[in-house]
């Protein structure tokens, strides 16, 4: 657990996050329009979203199922019964003039994360709740000197707010945090998990307090939207909390805002001012019930989640803790994984993958899907590997030959005769000959230079282009010189 | 043709299957009937060209043998509806100029049925109010006058504008909307027929919201029968609207069977207020007289909460309107003031000046019942109580098929009267709001006439979604009372 | 529960509604004359009593998942007291 220290000693971080994650649906939580990315402003929105005089919300049954399905994912508390309420306050772009989200009754309880960190440690970090919401619209502040534009495209998209329990310690860990959630999401497809495309957005909150005493006031800095930033987020706010605090003055739970270009956050007291949101349950809408046989099913239909994975590839194909969690961090990854190693020597091809395999991938920047070696050709090459048809250092160039030609492993080898020379005659024959041509590198192996042994594997090899089998090369050596 | 805006609506229906006149002559003579009664300022948006072009592509149907249930009627529509191209203002200054692109579910199906709109008529501001004298198009005046007195009378409220404009025969038959009486009230201030059916039953998608647990539209005419005929056409499951109820919606005409014989008729004690006229007690006795006559059997019941029902309404739909209002903010649509100052500045400008005195009472109220340490004392309070008030109908109709008591507790009042006294105003609604907070239909038929030659009106309520029986006693009840008293202005 | 001046200001600025001095003493006044007839609700035992979420007994019906509407940014803004370009123009907003 990390401390910081400050003039009068340790001090630790207490975080929270509230994440906004945007739910994977074709329409909005509560209209049909269209939830699409960057189209024309004010082009996909209907007149509920535009909040004209008699409009009433509809729920969409996927904005409701992938709540559902989060929550599974999550281990949570799945509320047979939730209530839409509405957040009463303007805004320019609310056009309601209030938010419909979820309060007292949210759709999802307590749930918990893994977190994977650095050193191949976990840690649990408990989710306090998850409630559908509506997203608001977007107001353009750079495009005209004396007015803010309104597009309402993203007004009534549908929101999960997933609220974790004051549970993280360090920007490490909130940064782990939002990894594993995101890569929950994806695995679930629930949400893209896009930072830099807002459909997944983080607000902090951060108290300090000394070792094992209770919690202090907190501050909720909002609108980060990056892991890194998250984390800078926190450095930040923590230090100057430690400051405020050492020099003996208090911390007012305020609303803070993110500022990426300076790393820094300043107060919003303009939205602090007489706060008083008057939530009540929404008088258009009614309870939402749940059906249990229902629930049962997308949970029967929930896939296999990278906790899960992560376990099966220790136990069932004996990876080390380290290997598993780098090929599970990614769906794509873990499932690529699985096809080469299946039916061949998994460790080998966990080495393989991470390895050569990634190496090979970062250095053209190919993605997985259209790489030029798919799993089936890798498989290939592990095989030719396995029997002995190539060797270990002939494999690495083959597969450079196969980056950069997309063929077979087979074929190349085929080839470019790389196939490995294992019969002993031919060896036993190459090596007489040496031995004949050479005769004082003999005598000072017999004088004791065992050092030698090397220079004469070096000649068989090149009389061999490395294609001969150097275990055997040894054995016939040892044996001939012996 | 003369007196076509003398006869009923049902009527007029006959008249038109028989040929023996059009669409386009029955719309022309209410045309001219509105006209004529601009005096009672009963609409805000006169239609006349839009009707005509209704009428004829009305006569074009049914020369093609497609006549709808409202094929070639001329109706009027509350305010409160939007109607597609055609000004709509809710009665409020923050309206001003917003013209929907999109039709109401409920006059869409009006439309579809076959009528014809022949104008907007006025309402108190966002329907908030008893006498229409909130509207910032100004009051309705009652077309009924207390005999020799010719001082301007209120037509009730909110849907005055309707109720004045169907009883000065301008119109067959208008729509209403009721939140906590402003359908009934009217109709029995202006001896007209109103009806609001159970929430659920009309789609409230397309009308601009006060209260939406309790809004809901119906049909003012000026007989029983006209409102089964109206209703029938409003009514309808929405999937536009989350609280409309997907159940068939039955052939009202043919529940008005005129036969109540065994029926079992509740008399709520708790309705019996002090101070309450005595002309509208003995004209509730009347009425319970009338159904015996027609072999109902009348049993008193309770309803214990009654008494609390105005409070609890009064905390429930401002709470609702103050969030349902916060849309009018002159960003999307209507007025916009002070658009160069900030933000907040132009909000505030906007809905100062945009909304009235009462529907700025009313936000505040609810904004205050709903803000951090009030909600439980209030709000949830209220919510609680209404649940008792429903409890109390679930048990009084496992005894009894219908409820009879009257409208209101006093007939039509003058112009400008109790404006000055918010809860005199709110007392209006002491009989029709219980029935709201429950959801359940309720009718208001006109049954008398007060010692000052005003109508007055007596409610029949019934269960959730069984409209038919409350028109069926309704039916009786009108039977009965023959009322053929006629307004001292009528636009024929 | 009575209302004066300061309460009013507070919950006008909440519901961003403009009131004047000059309206503000009568406004507190009938508010509090509004609110003290409502509490007689107080007197009300409601132990145990669940506040009505509505009055229609049914489940909240749920739509399927397809865009089945907007595409119409002319009728979103058609009645904006002032739009550009497309956006809904407000006075300039700063954080
Ligand atoms: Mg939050
Ligand atoms: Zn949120």
């Amino acid at each position: 657990m990390a401390t910081i220290k400050g003039k009068t000693g340790e001090w630790e971080m207490v975080i929270g996050l509230e994440v906004h994650a945007q739910v994977i649906s074709k329409s909005k939580l509560f209209s049909g329009a269209s939830t699409e990315f960057g189209a024309a402003p004010n082009s996909q929105v209907s007149l509920v979203d535009a909040a004209m005089p008699g409009m009433l919300p509809v729920l969409n049954r996927a904005a409701v199922e992938q709540a559902v399905r989060t929550g599974l994912g999550l281990k949570a508390k799945i509320n047979m019964t939730s209530v839409f309420e509405r957040k009463n306050y303007f805004y320019a772009d609310l056009p309601q003039g209030y938010q419909i989200s979820q309060y007292l009754h949210p759709i999802v309880g307590e749930g918990s994360i893994i977190l994977d960190l650095e050193d191949g440690e976990t840690r649990e970090v408990g989710i306090e709740r998850l409630h559908l919401e509506q997203d608001a619209g977007k107001s353009i502040h750079d495009q005209h000197p004396t007015q803010s534009y309104i597009d309402l495209n993203r007004s009534g998209v549908t929101l999960m707010e997933i609220v974790s329990k004051p549970d993280m310690r360090s920007a490490e860990e909130a940064g782990a945090y939002l990894r594993k959630l995101r890569t929950i999401l994806r695995y679930l497809g629930t949400c893209d998990g896009n930072m830099d495309e807002g459909s997944m957005r983080a607000d902090v909150n951060l108290s300090m307090r000394r070792p094992g005493e209770d919690m202090g006031t907190r501050t909720e800095t909002k609108n980060v939207n990056s892991i890194r930033f998250v984390q800078q987020a926190i450095e930040q706010e923590a230090r100057r909390q430690v400051e405020v605090l050492e020099a003996g003055g208090e911390i007012r739970q305020e609303t803070r805002l993110f500022d990426g270009m300076t790393g820094k956050s300043r107060s919003m007291r303009s939205k602090e001012e007489a706060h008083d949101y008057r939530y009540f349950p929404d008088p258009d809408l009614l309870p939402l019930e749940l059906d249990a046989a229902w629930v049962e099913s997308l949970k029967a239909g929930l896939p296999e989640l990278p906790d899960e994975k992560k376990k099966r590839f220790m136990s069932d194909f004996g990876l080390p803790v380290y290997d598993a969690g780098v090929l599970v961090a990614d769906q794509e990854t873990a499932t690529f994984f699985e096809s080469v190693a299946k039916g061949r020597d998994a460790k080998l091809a966990a080495n393989w993958v991470i390895g050569d395999y990634f190496g090979a991938l970062n250095k053209s920047g190919a993605e997985l899907g259209a790489a030029p070696v798919d799993a089936e050709k890798l498989g290939g090459l592990l095989d030719l590997l396995a029997d002995g048809t190539i060797s270990g250092r002939i494999a690495k160039e083959v597969f450079e030959a196969m980056w950069d030609s997309g063929q077979e492993a087979a074929a190349i080898v085929e080839a470019k005769g790389l196939t490995q020379i294992s019969d002993s005659s031919e060896i036993e024959g190459l090596v007489d000959d040496i031995i004949a041509n050479n005769p004082k590198q003999v005598d000072m192996f017999k004088g004791g230079n065992e050092k030698i042994l090397g220079w004469f594997v070096g000649q068989v090899m090149k009389a061999t282009q490395g294609k001969a089998n150097p275990g055997l090369v040894n054995q016939v050596l040892k044996q001939k010189l012996g | 043709m003369a007196g076509l805006t003398e006869i009923t609506l049902a009527e007029a229906r006959a008249l038109l299957a028989k040929g023996e006149t059009s669409s386009k002559e029955l719309t022309a003579a209410h045309i001219a009937a509105v006209e004529a009664a601009r005096p009672l300022n009963a609409f805000i948006t006169e239609t006349p060209d839009k009707a005509l072009e209704m009428a004829e592509a009305s006569d074009k149907r049914r020369k093609a043998g497609e006549a709808g249930p409202l094929e070639g009627l001329p109706i009027g529509m509350k305010d409160l509806f939007c109607t597609e191209g055609v000004l709509t203002t809710a009665g409020s200054h923050i309206l001003d100029g917003f013209h929907p692109t999109y039709e109401s579910t409920v006059s869409r199906n009006m439309w579809d049925a076959g009528a014809v709109l022949l104008g907007k008529t006025n309402l108190d501001e966002f329907a908030m109010g008893s006498s229409n004298m909130t509207s910032h198009y100004g009051g309705v005046e009652n077309p009924w006058r207390k005999s020799g007195d010719n001082r301007p009378l209120v037509p009730g409220g909110s849907s005055g504008g309707s109720a004045a404009a169907v009883a000065a025969r301008c119109a067959l038959g208008a729509t209403g909307t009721d939140t906590g009486g402003s359908i009934r009230q009217p109709a029995a201030f202006c001896g007209i027929v109103g009806m609001k059916p159970t929430y659920g039953r009309c789609s409230r998608w397309g009308i601009v919201a006060f209260a939406s647990s309790l809004d809901q539209a119906g049909p003012m005419a000026r007989t029983v029968r006209d409102n089964a005929i109206l209703l029938g056409a409003m009514a309808g499951y929405d999937a536009k609207d989350s609280t409309s109820v997907n159940v068939a919606v039955p052939d009202y005409e043919a529940a008005l069977t005129g036969d109540i014989k065994g029926m079992k008729i509740g008399i709520p004690k708790e309705y019996r207020i002090d101070g309450m006229p005595t002309e509208i007690d003995q004209l509730w006795l009347q009425g319970i007289k009338w159904v015996e006559d027609a072999g109902a059997e009348v049993v008193e019941i309770s309803l214990p909460h009654t008494h609390y029902a105005l409070p609890t309404y009064y905390i429930i739909a401002p709470a609702e309107a103050s969030s349902n209002l916060a849309r009018y903010d002159g960003v999307r649509y209507g007025l916009r003031e002070g658009a160069d100052g900030t933000l907040d500045e132009m909000y505030e400008a906007t809905r100062g000046k945009g909304f009235g005195a009462e529907v700025k009472r009313r936000v505040l109220i609810g904004t205050y019942v709903l803000s951090a340490g009030y909600y439980d004392a209030y709000y949830n309070k209220a919510r609680r109580v209404r649940s008792l008030i429903a409890r109390d109908f679930d048990q009084a109709y496992q005894k009894v098929d219908a409820i009879l008591t009257p409208t209101a507790p006093s007939a039509a009042f003058g112009m400008g009267d109790k404006m000055d006294d918010p809860i005199a105003m709110y007392l209006n609604d002491v009989f029709t709001v219980p029935a709201s907070l429950a959801g359940l239909p309720g009718i208001s038929i006109p049954a008398g006439l007060s010692q000052d030659g005003l109508p007055l009106g007596l409610q029949l309520l019934g269960k959730a979604f069984d409209e038919e029986t409350v028109l069926r006693v309704a039916g009786v009840l009108e039977e009965a009372a023959g009322f053929t008293a006629k307004p001292a202005f009528l636009a024929a | 529960m009575s209302v004066d001046k300061d309460i009013v200001a507070k919950i006008a600025r909440l519901a961003r509604v403009r009131v004047d001095e000059s309206q503000s003493e009568a406004l507190a006044g009938e508010l509090s004359n509004i609110l003290g007839w409502i509490e007689q609700l107080s007197e009300l035992d409601t132990e145990g009593v669940e506040p009505m979420t509505s009055v229609v007994s049914m489940k909240l019906p749920l739509r399927e998942d397809e865009v089945t509407d907007g595409g119409y940014p002319d009728r979103v803004t058609a009645n904006a007291p002032e739009a550009a370009h497309g956006f809904y123009a407000v006075p300039k907003v700063v954080e």
